[in-house]
């Protein structure tokens, strides 16, 4: 999926996180967490599997975590970048890209 | 990925707790309250904007977070909205237990919604008739027509009040006798029973009064309700502790049940237990009370 413009999803709660996508070159990843330290590595590798399985190439990507477990991360990731391209409303591949 | 047990659609539903769908801090580990049924939302608890948003947390919530025996049910948005039909999708791809009818008011709501669910269950490879169905009568429409819904679909387990809107509909405001719903709750109980259903009352929003609640439950109890909504774990116990039935209860039911199964063997249809006359029109309810208090853990013979 092609990153056009600007959009987020999420929450700054705790629990949570809220991502944003904005048109990019190549994956340009900012990831702040309040438990960096302990599972960082953990988010990350779930934002850019993520992102893999969505086919973006081209995004960067701000995460800001609250502790959010990964299938939270992941909801969050696929819903801002399908509101990117508009198609987050209906007619979403559930068990097929969503999975 | 969780793979759910095939949904029942008679089983124990005395509590049932909302929740919002959109909120992972709340839906990620409910199955710790022992809560029957937990109800994820689509509908008022996720602001407009935050619809689809919504949707993909419960999708992945469905499918990675293991509710054991608490009940999945989802409540989804009204039928004029543009919403419903990817909230049935996501609620059938994601294997919820069934789906609440915000808003329903006629038999032909809850066929339109069966419809949409079994062309879903066939889209994402789910047994056709695995997702239950329950309505939630909001308006004195809804509650007139109560008994068509209920018996509309043999995926029907049940009907609930929603207080809220019904006394906005009603023009009048919470009593704390009752006397505002008494009707509503009254017809919507008979209408349940003749269709065979469950039957659930309104939430209790006044999280600070707790005698006022106490009393909505006992008279819940007294109508017949088979449980209520609620919207905080903290409303949980009383519900299980009012609906349980007495050991007094559980005895007397016992002596019934042995004392029929004894006499009618021996070829005697009334009798009496303790002084009081006994015929076969008691035994279903000592039955059920029997059953009750085993589901409740009071109960461990094998009378039933």
């Amino acid at each position: 999926m092609e990153i056009r413009k600007p959009a987020s999803a999420g929450t700054l709660e705790s629990s949570d996180a809220m991502v944003t996508v904005e048109p990019g070159t190549g994956i340009e990843l900012s990831l702040t967490s309040s438990v960096m330290n302990q599972y960082g590595r953990q988010i990350k590798k779930t934002v850019l599997e993520t992102l893999e399985r969505l086919d973006v190439k081209d995004a960067k990507v701000t995460v800001v975590d609250k502790g959010a477990l990964d299938c939270t991360i992941k909801a969050r990731v696929e819903c801002a970048v399908f509101r990117s391209c508009d198609k987050s409303e209906n007619n979403i591949d559930w068990g097929g890209v969503i999975r | 990925m969780i793979p759910r047990p095939k949904p029942e659609r008679f089983r124990l539903r005395r509590t049932m707790m909302f929740l919002s769908a959109q909120k992972p801090g709340l839906t990620k580990d409910a199955y710790i309250y022992g809560v029957d049924s937990i109800m994820l939302d689509l509908e008022d608890a996720v602001a407009e904007n935050q619809k689809d948003a919504a949707r993909f947390s419960l999708y992945h919530t469905l499918k990675t977070i293991d509710y054991g025996d608490t009940e999945v049910i989802v409540r989804i948005n009204g039928l004029d909205t543009p919403h419903w039909k990817e909230d049935i999708r996501v609620c059938v791809a994601g294997g919820a237990d069934g789906i609440r009818i915000a808003k329903c008011e006629s038999a032909q709501d809850v066929l339109t919604v069966e419809k949409h669910v079994e062309e879903a269950e066939k889209e994402f490879g789910v047994e056709v008739g695995r997702t239950l169905l329950m309505a939630a009568l909001e308006s004195p429409k809804g509650i007139l027509n109560a008994y068509e819904i209920c018996a509309a679909s043999p995926r029907m387990f049940g009907c609930a009040i929603s207080g809220g809107d019904f006394r906005k509909c009603m023009q009048t405001k919470f009593t704390p006798s009752g006397i505002d719903m008494l009707t509503a709750r009254g017809m919507m109980l008979i209408a349940a029973r003749a269709a065979g259903v469950q039957c659930f009352d309104t939430v209790y929003t006044n999280l600070k009064d707790e005698e006022g609640y106490r009393a909505e439950v006992m008279q819940n109890k007294e109508m017949g309700f088979d449980g209520k909504s609620l919207i905080n774990p903290k409303q949980i116990r009383l519900v299980h502790e009012l609906f349980a039935p007495t050991e007094k209860e559980i005895t007397q039911a016992e002596k019934i049940v042995r004392a029929y199964r004894e006499q009618s063997a021996a070829g005697v249809g009334v009798f009496t237990v303790d002084g009081k006359m006994i015929d076969i029109a008691f035994i279903p309810g000592a039955e059920r009370t029997l059953k009750l208090a085993r589901a409740c853990g009071l109960y461990e013979g094998d009378l039933v």
